[in-house]
């Protein structure tokens, strides 16, 4: 099996000596409705990118994504929490870059887990909802985050998220 | 909750605490407290949470938090004889 093509700004490209660009995108809680456009579009561009994408999260939040995109064109392979972290935990996965959505205080303690778990992976942590200062303020693990107050509209989000993995932004 | 739901459990904390008031009331509250790292396993679930996670222990009764992604961590206790002895086995006691 051949690796996919290098493509500027795309993960594997990020990350060096990495070039596998296996990806993870774990989402929280469905409550905020920012998270599931935002995972589609990631999922978009991560696998337009050449990224071997998993997405995780809880059964409620991988539904909707289900019955967001009937055909899969944006999401690929999911997996519910447990097992994924269950797989992680006895090292039968391991990826190059983890995308964790957290608009709760849960979401960050997946996140400090997937980095305990994930030493040497790239984590990327976005912390949105109606107040994500004092959530992102209680990361004091090495991660990178994107911050913006963001509920129902996805739009600042989307264009922090371009500027992080150097997606360029799309007009539409 | 997945198989802890099935145990017999208490609730110490209410719905919705940080993880970190949950290592603070452990902390504060037992005389005896053990640390594992997030991804431990015990009652056959993956503890989750910002390390060290604290586990406070009386007798044969366990206090750990328990975090699913909608609902904030939970701060449980389970009495199991068998577990907590696994614990004082394989985590790290407080100094």
């Amino acid at each position: 099996m051949t690796e996919p093509p290098e493509i500027p700004g795309s993960v594997s490209g990020l990350v060096p000596g990495k070039v596998s660009g296996k990806a993870l995108l774990l989402l929280g809680c469905p409550e905020a409705p920012a998270q599931q456009a935002i995972a589609l579009y990631i999922a978009h561009q991560l696998r337009t990118h050449g990224s071997d994408l998993l997405i995780t999260g809880n059964p409620s939040v991988l539904n909707l994504l289900r019955v967001s995109d009937p055909a899969k064109h944006y999401i690929g392979p999911m997996m519910v929490l447990e097992k994924c972290i269950e797989e992680i935990v006895e090292k039968r996965r391991t990826v190059d870059l983890c995308i964790v959505c957290a608009h709760n205080d849960a979401a960050i303690a997946y996140a400090a887990t997937m980095r305990h778990l994930l030493p040497v992976s790239r984590l990327v942590v976005i912390i949105f909802g109606k107040d994500p200062g004092p959530l992102a303020a209680a990361i004091d693990f090495p991660c990178e985050k994107i911050v913006e107050k963001a509920v129902h509209n996805p739009m600042q989000l989307k264009a922090k998220v371009n500027e992080v993995f150097g997606w360029v932004a799309s007009r539409t | 909750m997945g198989c802890i739901e099935n145990l017999k459990y208490e609730m110490l904390l209410p719905l919705g605490a940080s993880f970190k008031e949950c290592r603070e009331y452990v902390e504060k509250n037992f005389a005896e407290v053990w640390y594992v790292d997030p991804g431990y396993k015990l009652f056959d679930e993956y503890i989750i949470g910002l390390p060290p996670i604290a586990l406070g222990l009386d007798g044969g009764k366990i206090v750990f938090p328990y975090t699913k992604p909608c609902h904030g961590t939970y701060l449980l206790r389970i009495e199991d004889d068998d577990e907590a002895a696994r614990v004082r086995r394989t985590a790290r006691k407080k100094k």
